[in-house]
């Protein structure tokens, strides 16, 4: 496909807006952060979008892209649009600042509300040793690569239903403090998670893990909070 | 009741109604072959303990596992305040715990 | 948003669910009759024979089936161990709707 040229339409505005159309050279090797890029460089300068290291590790590109959400820089335009078309939006449940760019404040504020790393350790004391065979730390290695690029908060349709929803990435992160033993107090991670809004909101519908771009399953971390809720009530904890 | 109370119903009332559920199933099957009577209803059903005991027990868990799922659908699907999901639903759930036990007692019970 | 065999077996799970939810207070309702004897529980029998009424009774009993078929998913979903393959167990979708196909065969059969 490296000859010819993509029909490429990108959102502009914000929630309020409409498409705007361009025809850009296809090329070898093409991403869709690339043709975002070619786009305001050479036709749109006052298009706006996120992006910093092109390489999928700050997880700040992500958009909609013919209708799925996508990291753009690691998605190849061969792979999502072997016709040549490209629909590019802003990332969806989240309220539309200018052209690509969304206001991520929901995302973050539920991401923070699930508590923050506290731990017990001070400068003095030497680094805790983790064991990685450790059945625990094993479910916080399984969950814990996550970029904050906010993928699956769009492709969930609970956050879309209920905007109380903390949604798959606050959760996922929940459930990796609530495993860390070097965090103070997990209790009270458990609880933050099952707030209102908290992981029984979740319905399974596994959208997040189909959707995130590094492979995690914020579902299985998800439905270990459930479990962990359960537990905590048989044991007469404070759920 | 807490959302974590609310989830841990609804799941424990599941997996005690897939059971439940897979005999009802192919009970219907069995039972509507060559027409549903009520002679014949009423013969596998009047004066038996089991059923009394299966059906009562369906109906409660029934009676706990619908009003839950409703009110997440009301609540996402609606704009109804919360508080008046969750005392349509106490409704919801009285109203099938009545009217199923009262089946049960129609079909179960003694009478002609 | 594009929607894979996940989205659509949720959809099918709440909207089986609803179904059944509306469809519970008239079941219980029609086999509350029999209070009356089998004769009162007779005539609304007969209703059910109705044709178009003998199809919403197909489409309820494939409900109860897709219910309990992709709410036995959610349950392996959330309280099975995660595999590192299909965690999300999109095979059982598959599966659930076979197996929901067989029931209401098994039903169309019997009542035919």
């Amino acid at each position: 496909m490296a000859e010819g040229t993509l029909e490429v339409r990108i959102w502009r505005g914000g929630d309020e807006g409409s498409f705007g159309a361009y025809a850009v050279p296809a090329r070898e090797n093409q991403t869709v952060l690339d043709v975002v890029t070619e786009v305001q460089r050479r036709f749109e300068p006052s298009l706006a979008y996120r992006f910093s290291c092109r390489v999928g590790v700050c997880g700040s590109c992500a958009m909609t892209i013919n209708g799925t959400p996508r990291w753009t820089c690691r998605t190849h335009v061969k792979r999502v649009a072997p016709e040549g078309r490209l629909t590019i939006e802003p990332l969806r449940n989240m309220k539309r600042v200018k052209d690509l760019a969304c206001d991520m404040d929901g995302f973050l504020d539920k991401w923070a509300s699930v508590g923050t790393f506290e731990g017990t350790a001070t400068r003095a004391d030497p680094p805790a040793a983790l064991d990685p065979a450790n059945p625990a730390r094993q479910e916080v290695d399984a969950a814990i690569q996550c970029i904050n690029c906010a993928v699956c908060y769009a492709a969930c349709d609970v956050v879309a239903w209920d905007p109380h929803y903390l949604g798959p990435a606050a959760l996922n992160r929940a459930w990796t403090l609530y495993n860390d033993a070097r965090v103070a107090d997990r209790g009270a991670v458990l609880e933050s998670a099952l707030q209102p809004g908290g992981c029984h909101t979740c319905h399974s519908h596994g959208a997040c893990t189909e959707h995130c771009p590094v492979g995690l399953s914020p579902t299985a971390s998800i439905a270990g909070l459930k479990r962990a809720s359960l537990l905590s009530m048989l044991k007469g904890g404070r759920a | 009741m807490s959302e974590a109370r609310l989830f841990a119903l609804q799941r424990l009332t599941a997996l005690v109604m897939a059971p439940l559920v897979l005999v009802h199933l192919v009970l219907i099957v069995y039972a509507v072959q060559g027409g549903l009577t009520a002679g014949e209803i009423l013969e596998r059903t009047r004066g038996s303990f089991f059923w009394g005991l299966f059906y009562g027990a369906f109906v409660l868990m029934a009676a706990i596992h619908a009003p839950i799922g409703l009110r997440n659908v009301l609540r996402e699907w609606t704009g109804l305040g919360r508080r008046p999901i969750d005392w349509l639903m106490v409704a919801f759930g009285l109203l099938l715990l009545l009217l199923g036990w009262r089946a049960v007692v129609a079909v179960v019970g003694g009478g002609a | 948003m594009r929607r894979g065999p996940g989205w659509w077996a949720a959809m099918g799970h709440r909207l089986s669910g609803l179904a059944l939810a509306a469809f519970l207070p008239l079941h219980f309702l029609m086999l509350g009759q029999a209070l009356g004897g089998a004769e009162a529980l007779e005539s609304s029998l007969k209703i059910a024979a109705l044709p178009l009424v003998k199809l919403a009774e197909f489409g309820l009993v494939v409900a109860l089936a897709v219910h309990l078929a992709f709410g036995l998913r959610v349950l392996a979903i959330e309280f099975l161990p995660w595999p590192a393959k299909d965690g999300l167990r999109l095979r059982l979708v598959y599966l659930g709707l076979a197996a929901t196909a067989l029931v209401g065969i098994a039903f169309a059969v019997s009542v035919a």
